[in-house]
């Protein structure tokens, strides 16, 4: 019978059902996936001050519909799902949270930059959802313990600085080191490798300085390196400061056996020529992607079969912008990770398949770099290449050295 | 007050007997449209309208400098930052509960304000907007400075938890969170309209009307100024507290100028000069960009810019403009 009892009891089960906490996923999360397509989402700064980086989510954009239209992936179709957050991370918390909870895609993949991926990782991780490649340089994506939905790609700042410190150690044991670093997150990761590579050593042979990005100029922590004996540097600052700091060690007279570069400061336009292209012969920096305007790649295969596919969906696109390089091979990696599934398309399968990569070989990447990844290991790219400024270019030279991480 | 010995005592008493039948049936009528997404809406829809609420208190705080005082400004991202970081440290730094910031948030912004504010005092017009402009851009890179990143975590910000619900209430944190920021908006928008429609209110109005008559007739017009911006720093510093907690993380690149420009959109959307235009405000600047990306991935910025045309071209008055003319006819 009808009675108020019942009543209230119905009224308050309506209620309360959509109250309740989110039904935790079973065994095999499927969200995002149908039987014809997979929903992958991607959040890009495609406004805002590194609207640069627009370029990689527009390349994927074109690549998962030539997959598409070429009649999909193992007969489902790829649903590209992509938003703008205008490198704000309180919008970033917003379109994650759109894909995740609205869109409901399978994972998130490549979404670009510290703040805005810093935002949105614990939410990732909350709710289980794979937080896969991730489009930034900082250390801190490799934490399996705390994080183990979401995983990195490039190597890191201070995967950089373990590979400059072993190259350091072979070519002098004895070598006494500057640092030059940015006193923030990106500068002190070039500390940290440093020190993951000379352990006991580092208080002994390394001397670290840091500046702001405040700061007008470089140019008395140059000369304080100098002067405590230093005779090799490293120098973990934005182009603006490095060429600053190229110019002043120049200027001084000073001629550090070895000179290490981030390879965030490389840039021919930004750095080495208002820094004087003659000032910087002998910079060392490292690199893990093939530079498309690298006369040595002219007829590279790996750089062929990307010259190919730009040709065919993007022909208007500028093909010297290394960006499209990065983001061809990372969007390549990803579809290993979806054929290494072998059709079943879990979320928690497609965390196990990211995290389980083996000696796979990218287009993109220095030919004999590889991603490898696996439960422990969240640093898919370890290996990179020295290359030396000649004066005009920057010189390959060596072979790979594989960091420490 | 000083102007409350002056201001004419004729205006309040002309004013004719309320429909009281009238007023309690929309006061449902908003209060069952407030509640219903939260039993309807997604957490994500819920979330968003969390953030539409938040940035309708920021608005309606710029509203009450600029739209009732005549004082531009173009910097209350700034306060709005303040007010997330001083949030954002009293949680992380301190374990502080996330409700004693939200005073504690307005507190500071007002006092920066009535800082701003004095020499607000000697710029009129531009030359103010620009100076709090100034403001806006200088805020993100003092977050980063090192003196003070051990309270603020330089570039990288800090990351707060979001309250679950007190009282063992079944509700999601979402709900909660929506629930917590419709009361608080409900409640600051009363205390404004009240402030408003007092004598202050009416000073605060004149002076923006004609700065030397309302002196001439006694008005302290320093002080109203530099309270009207106290007062309206604090409203957006209180604002900037809960999209801390909402968003549970605050950096400098949370806080760009872009958002500065982003308030002064939704007051001018919603209607300058209004109480209630900045709720539509809040809703506009979160829902239209995204609006506008889904009709074009390529130019979103250029349909944003046609929708925003559009509006300023139809509602010249803002939301608030339209809805005083509907009612105007319905009086009639």
């Amino acid at each position: 019978m009808l009675n108020r009892r019942t009543l209230l009891a119905a009224g308050a089960a309506a209620i309360a059902g959509p109250l309740a906490a989110p039904r935790i996923g079973h065994a095999a999360d499927l969200t995002g996936v149908t039987a014809d397509e997979i929903k992958i989402g991607s959040i890009f700064p495609y406004s805002g001050p590194a609207s640069a980086y627009g370029v990689i989510g527009r390349l994927q954009q074109a690549f998962f519909k030539g997959i598409n239209d070429a009649g999909g992936f193992q007969g489902r179709k790829l649903n590209f799902l992509t938003y703008d957050d205008g490198y704000s991370p309180p919008k970033a918390v917003e379109q994650a949270r759109r894909l995740v909870e609205q869109d409901k895609v399978s994972f998130l993949f490549n979404t670009l930059g510290t703040p805005s991926n810093t935002a949105i990782q614990r939410y990732m991780n909350q709710r289980k959802v794979p937080h896969l490649f991730l489009a930034t340089g900082a250390d801190k994506w490799a934490d399996p313990e705390h994080f183990p939905w979401t995983i990195g790609y490039q190597p890191s700042y201070r995967t950089e600085a373990q590979i400059f410190a072993k190259f350091m150690l072979e070519a002098d044991r004895n070598a006494k080191l500057g640092i030059l670093y940015q006193n923030d997150d990106f500068g002190k990761d070039y500390v940290n490798g440093v020190k993951d590579i000379l352990g006991p050593r580092f208080d002994a042979m390394v001397k670290p300085v840091s500046y702001e990005v405040t700061d007008a100029t470089i140019d008395s922590q140059v000369v304080q390196l100098q002067s405590l004996g230093c005779d090799a540097m490293l120098t973990a600052a934005t182009p603006k400061f490095a060429a600053q700091t190229i110019r002043k060690v120049f200027d001084i007279g000073w001629r550090p056996k070895l000179h290490f570069i981030t390879d965030v400061s490389i840039s021919v336009g930004a750095v080495m020529n208002p820094a004087g292209p003659e000032k910087g012969v002998g910079v060392i920096t490292a690199a893990y992607l093939k530079e498309p305007t690298d006369p040595a790649w002219a007829n590279d295969p790996g750089l062929n079969e990307w010259r190919g596919w730009m040709r065919q969906h993007m022909p208007d696109a500028d093909q010297t912008d290394g960006n499209y390089v990065y983001s061809y091979g990372v969007a390549k990696c990803m579809m290993q990770v979806l054929t290494q599934c072998n059709g079943d398309f879990s979320r928690e399968n497609i965390m196990k398949q990211a995290t389980s990569l083996s000696g796979v070989a990218i287009p993109s990447l220095i030919n004999g770099i590889t991603v490898s990844t696996s439960a422990s290991n969240y640093h898919p790219i370890r290996q990179m290449q020295l290359a030396k400024w000649d004066g005009h270019t920057w010189e390959r030279f060596g072979g790979l050295i594989e960091g420490a991480g | 007050m000083a102007s409350e010995t002056t201001t004419p005592t004729v205006l309040a008493s002309a004013r004719p007997a309320r429909p009281a039948l009238r007023y309690a049936g929309l006061l449902w009528a908003i209060g069952i449209a407030l509640l219903l997404p939260l039993f309807t809406a997604e957490s994500y829809r819920l979330f968003q309208l969390t953030l539409a609420a938040i940035y309708a208190i920021a608005i309606l705080g710029l509203n009450l400098v600029t739209g009732y005082n005549g004082q531009i400004s173009l910097g209350h991202g700034a306060f709005y930052a303040v007010g997330a970081y001083v949030a954002a440290i009293m949680m992380d730094k301190f374990g502080l509960p996330y409700w004693s910031t939200l005073p504690s948030a307005a507190v500071v912004c007002g006092l920066v304000g009535y800082g701003i504010g004095f020499p607000a005092l000697r710029l009129g017009g531009l030359y103010l907007a620009l100076t709090t402009f100034s403001l806006a851009v200088a805020v993100p890179q003092i977050l980063k400075y090192k003196g003070i990143e051990e309270w603020t975590g330089g570039v990288q910000g800090v990351l707060v938890f979001k309250p679950d619900a007190p009282f063992g209430l079944p509700l999601s944190n979402d709900q909660y969170l929506y629930l917590l920021t419709v009361a608080i908006a409900l409640g600051v928008f009363l205390l404004a309209r009240n402030l408003m429609a007092s004598r202050i209110g009416r000073a605060i109005m004149a002076i923006r009307d004609h700065g030397l008559a309302a002196e001439a007739m006694g008005m302290d017009a320093a002080r109203l100024k530099t309270s009207t911006f106290a007062v309206s720093a604090g409203i957006t510093g209180l604002a900037g507290a809960l999209s801390a907690i909402a968003v549970e993380f605050v950096s400098p690149d949370s806080f760009q100028v872009a958002l500065s420009i982003t308030l002064f959109v939704g007051m001018v959307v919603g209607g300058v000069a209004s109480i209630i235009g900045p709720a539509f405000g809040g809703l506009f600047v979160v829902f239209v960009p995204n609006l506008a990306e889904e009709v074009s991935k390529a130019a979103p910025g250029v349909i944003y810019g046609i929708i925003l045309i559009a509006f300023l071209f139809v509602l010249p008055g803002g939301v608030a403009g339209l809805l005083r003319r509907l009612a105007a006819r319905l009086h009639r």
